[in-house]
């Protein structure tokens, strides 16, 4: 007999009696039978229950039957209170769906390893140095030259991997003008290798492939890439893959699971470093290093001296850079060299994704934990009223002799139903919720991108919090339960209080969870409403931005012919250009030199644009003109605000001059505007200086633009609405400009936005979840509260205490412990400040209506919650209480 | 009362030996087999060998199934499996060596 038959026959315990019976029975026939006597043939025997009883529970497993009576016990008391019971599993569940989700994106982002041989023994180099105002900066991108000479040098001990930034690029597949987007990766030749990755189809990049510069005109497709591009036809090798003006021949796909290094991006093509034209340049840093240990390399010991040799080689390299520092001040030199190589683990990949949103995950996790801790004490306070409740039982059974264990077995069982029908929910909750949320990050157009697989991870996760909450909300009730004395409770109980003040003492904490909640919830909504509200500058209402790319490049004079053709669509109102939208991706900034002095240590940032593009923005001028269409770059310039103060302090700049650099062409200042946020909107306001978008060479001869963005102005309210008929208007010119990508000038400030919307919007959503569960557990203790002291205030009715006092003493001690869990809850919540800091926008802890806001939002739950209890207590008919009595 | 204790212990002992000279007894028949073949000195009380029995089950040492009887009467009828063969060996060694002692120490007292 097997394990497996004592678990049948626990849970067949009838069928097994019945079949015990009959061997039983069977037994005394026979003798019957063989002549004896039936009396006594039953009286030799003896006691058929007592054989029964004993042969039933050494053929079933006894631990199971105890548990399955103490499950359908446990189901039978979470039917009788269903609509407790239901709310009960509904907070759970969200709770634990809300924490396991998280978990799911926190670990998806930050924690699981690359798919790839050895990602423990993976690194990033990196330079900690001093930042362009004075403040620490962190730069993880080197130059290729550079590169080089590290790999050679601990090539004994260790491969240097070059990967690239994940980079959403134009390319083409066929030679018409059908352009698309796809991230792009410029990988080092042994990048497959180390990371001992098989194709899935062809060949990948292999060291050879980085032997010369342009030698290798390869690329390699991601699994990802192949499956939704390609529908997996193994016919892609071979295909010719335009990007600018080289081509790229497909040799091969990649691993199935392998999207690349960056971790909230899909990489779809994989090219060699070589083929990028940065790669001979000294003096950019454009790529990633990667270091990953040679197998049999000791971390501990081999890493800080591979640091020092790395350090060492780096250093000497950039001293040594000749174009590196033409023209830069010294104190700027030194600057730039004064740094320190480190190493930062990136078994778990590299990403500006993991960077923004590291703190953003982490607290929405605390949110989701302090929810779910809310729901456990709202959860253990209904067991404790209902453990109460049953304290003559619980006696009765202590009295027939059930241990402390059994008690306790019996307790918490029902208190594992309750958690298993919520993780079922909650299982749910987060299948949908983590993906939503993570299509909540990054712009629409461009996602982020995660594998959120429910795997072995995510499972253990979820059973250990399935413990964790019944340990959480069951033990505690389960223990004092079983602590009952019978005796006392027999003769009618003894401290009627205690029950109370365990639950007091819940409310205490779950108003404290909720404040702190509150408390971070309004400094991330006030920081992104801040953020929102604030004062852009210039206006996005109806205007449509095309961002367009003319190959080699393109005179200025056609893509003035283009704006033009623009202007006469029926919709336009103005078109101008610039060359890269404000608040878009790029940001290029520049020296300044006043009178051919050396350049001043900050610099300025700039941006091309043409007449009429301020009018078009809606920016004003606060002196001089706007450019002309004869004006050109080098030439004139306009500046911001800042720009004026920071380099012409007290003075009017109109008419002065500047170069971009020592021995640069002169600008001179034609106009001041305003400040506008140039790049981010957090930024504090930075010098700004517009040139024409007709740029001239030293020569005096127009230089081509190879990308610009038209600036369009329209009628309708929706600006999109165009934006099929210009993109055709713009191919059917062949003219050399190629639509690269269109959207308005609102999406790109929304775009802004993104992160802190994402977590405000998240934060008011556990605000309120968690605002209501604390109303509701509010409104349990204080109603049961009311319902057990019904004698005692009878009597003081009777006796003649007034409403008023009725009232206190329902409420007092109450409302003493909502106002010592606020104090925690803010002084929590003055700490967790501290940790968000970077995360708020023009928002201090201190604020008094961010303090205010939770203070209040607990107040009035509180009062609404208490009333139903005040009423009832008031509503006390002494006569009838005593009568009882 | 003497009778049963007698069998104190060595229940299963007997029950097994039983078994293995006489395959497919059912309850009756192996308390019936106990008395007669030791000469009514020894009596399994009858309420405690069910019990007994269903333990050496659990321990795999026999096996039951349930056979319909000539007289048209269910009955559970037991037998050896190889693991209650080997504990057979190990328990008549044991209660060789007991008794073996037991009569060492009354020869010598």
């Amino acid at each position: 007999m097997s394990l497996w038959s004592r678990i049948s026959n626990a849970v067949h315990g009838e069928r097994l009696n019945r079949e015990i019976d009959e061997e039983l029975q069977s037994h005394i026939d026979e003798g019957i039978a063989s002549g004896r006597d039936p009396k006594e043939a039953h009286r030799a025997f003896g006691a058929t229950l007592h054989a029964r009883e004993a042969g039933h529970s050494i053929r079933t497993a006894g631990w199971l039957q105890s548990l399955l009576a103490d499950v359908r016990f446990g189901w039978r008391q979470l039917c009788r209170n269903k609509v407790t019971s239901v709310a009960a599993v509904l907070s759970l569940a969200l709770g634990m769906g809300s924490c396991v989700a998280t978990f799911r994106l926190i670990d998806a982002l930050l924690w699981r390893p690359l798919p790839i041989a050895h990602s423990s023994n993976l690194y990033i180099l990196s330079r900690q140095m001093t930042g362009l105002y004075g403040k620490p900066a962190e730069d993880d991108h080197w130059a290729t030259p550079d590169f080089n000479l590290m790999r050679d040098a601990v090539k004994d001990q260790a491969d240097l991997i070059a990967v690239s930034d994940a980079d959403r690029t134009d390319i083409t597949w066929s030679t018409d003008d059908d352009m698309e987007k796809a991230h792009v990766v410029y990988a080092s030749g042994n990048m497959f290798p180390v990371f001992g990755l098989k194709p899935a189809l062809g060949r990948l990049l292999a060291p050879a492939d980085d032997r010369a510069p342009g030698a290798a005109p390869y690329a390699v497709l991601s699994w990802d890439y192949w499956n939704h591009r390609f529908g997996r036809d193994p016919h892609v090798l071979g295909h010719t893959l335009h990007i600018d003006n080289q081509n790229f021949e497909v040799i091969g796909v990649g691993p199935h699971d392998f999207t690349g290094t960056e971790k909230g991006t899909v990489t779809d093509i994989f090219l060699p470093v070589s083929m990028n034209s940065l790669a001979t340049k000294d003096s950019v840093n454009w790529h990633h290093v990667f270091l990953m240990l040679k197998p049999g390399v000791n971390p501990a010991t081999a890493l800080d001296p591979l640091r020092q040799h790395l350090a060492a080689v780096s250093h000497a390299f950039e001293v040594d850079c000749s174009t590196c520092f033409r023209g830069v001040p010294q104190a700027t030199i030194d600057r730039l060299l004064d740094t320190k190589l480190v190493f930062h683990p990136a078994g778990a990949g590299i990403s500006d994704l993991q960077k923004d949103y590291r703190r953003s995950l982490g607290i929405l996790g605390l949110l989701a934990a302090l929810v779910l801790l809310i729901a456990c004490v709202n959860v253990a306070n209904m067991m404790t009223a209902q453990a109460a409740a049953r304290a003559q039982e619980m006696a009765l059974r202590i009295s027939i002799g059930a241990g402390r264990r059994r008690l306790v077995q019996l307790i918490l069982s029902q208190s594992a139903l309750l958690a298993v029908f919520a993780s079922v929910l909650g299982a749910l909750f987060a299948a949908w919720s983590a993906p939503f949320v993570l299509s909540l990050i990054n712009p629409p157009d461009n996602p982020a991108r995660l594998a959120l697989p429910a795997d072995w991870r995510v499972l253990l996760f979820g059973f250990g919090l399935i413990i964790l909450i019944v340990l959480l909300f069951g033990l505690l009730p389960a223990l004092r339960a079983s602590a009952v004395r019978p005796v006392a409770v027999l003769k009618g109980g003894e401290d009627p209080h205690s029950p109370r003040r365990l639950m007091r003492g819940a409310i205490a904490l779950q108003v404290a969870f909720c404040c702190l909640v509150l408390f971070l919830s309004s400094l991330f909504v006030a920081s992104f409403q801040h953020l929102q509200n604030r004062p852009l500058g210039f206006s996005t209402d109806r205007l449509l931005l095309l961002e367009a790319v003319a190959g080699k490049g393109q005179l200025p004079v056609v893509w003035n012919q283009t704006a033009e053709a623009l202007r006469a669509v029926p919709g336009v109102d103005s078109v101008a250009i610039s060359g890269w939208p404000l608040l878009g991706r790029i940001m290029i900034n520049s020296d300044i030199s006043i009178n051919d002095a050396p350049p001043s240590p900050t610099p300025a940032w700039f941006l091309s644009v043409s007449p009429g593009w301020l009018s078009t923005m809606k920016i004003p001028l606060v002196s001089g003109h706007d450019f002309r269409l004869q004006d050109t770059s080098p030439g004139a310039a306009i500046v911001n605000e800042t720009f004026a103060k920071t380099y012409f302090p007290g003075q009017d700049p109109i008419g002065h001059t500047f170069e971009r650099g020592a021995n640069q062409p002169v600008n001179k200042i034609v106009g001041v505007t305003p400040d506008v946020p140039y790049h981010d909107l957090r930024e504090p306001n930075r010098p700004i200086f517009y040139v024409p978008f007709a740029g001239v060479d030293d020569k005096s001869a127009p230089s081509a633009v190879g990308f610009a963005t038209f600036t369009i102005h329209t009628d309708s309210r929706n600006p999109a609405a165009l934006a099929g008929s210009l993109r055709q208007l713009i191919a059917q010119r062949h003219n050399g400009l190629r639509v690269s990508n269109i959207t308005t000038q609102l999406d790109l400030v929304r775009d802004q936005t993104i992160r802190e919307r994402l977590i405000a919007m998240l934060a008011a959503f556990f605000a309120a979840v968690a605002l209501l569960l604390a109303g509701i557990g509010l409104y349990a203790v204080l109603n049961y509260s009311v319902l057990q002291r019904r004698r005692e205030i009878g009597i003081r009715m009777a006796v003649g205490a007034p409403r008023s006092r009725i009232v206190r003493l329902v409420t007092l001690d109450v409302f003493l412990m909502i106002a010592l869990g606020g104090c925690a809850g803010v002084a929590l919540g003055f700490g967790a400040a501290r940790y968000v800091e970077s995360l708020l926008y023009q928002v201090k802890a201190t604020d008094a209506n961010i303090l205010a806001l939770p203070a209040c939002a607990i107040l009035l739950t509180a009062l609404v919650a208490t009333l139903p209890a005040v009423l009832r207590a008031l509503d006390t008919d002494p006569t009838e209480i005593l009568r009882v009595e | 009362m003497a009778k049963t204790d007698a069998l104190q212990g060595s229940l299963d002992l007997l029950v097994l030996k039983l078994l293995s000279r006489r395959p497919r007894l059912h309850g009756y028949a192996i308390m019936a087999a106990i008395a007669s073949t030791s000469g009514e000195v020894l009596r399994a009380e009858e309420g405690s060998l069910y019990p007994a029995l269903y333990r050496m089950e659990e321990a795999g040492w026999i096996r039951a199934e349930w056979i319909t009887k000539d007289t048209g009467r269910r009955a559970r009828i037991y037998e050896l499996t190889a693991a209650g063969k080997k504990q057979l060996g190990a328990e008549e060694s044991r209660w060789q060596s007991v008794s073996l002692a037991i009569n060492r120490v009354l020869r010598e007292a």
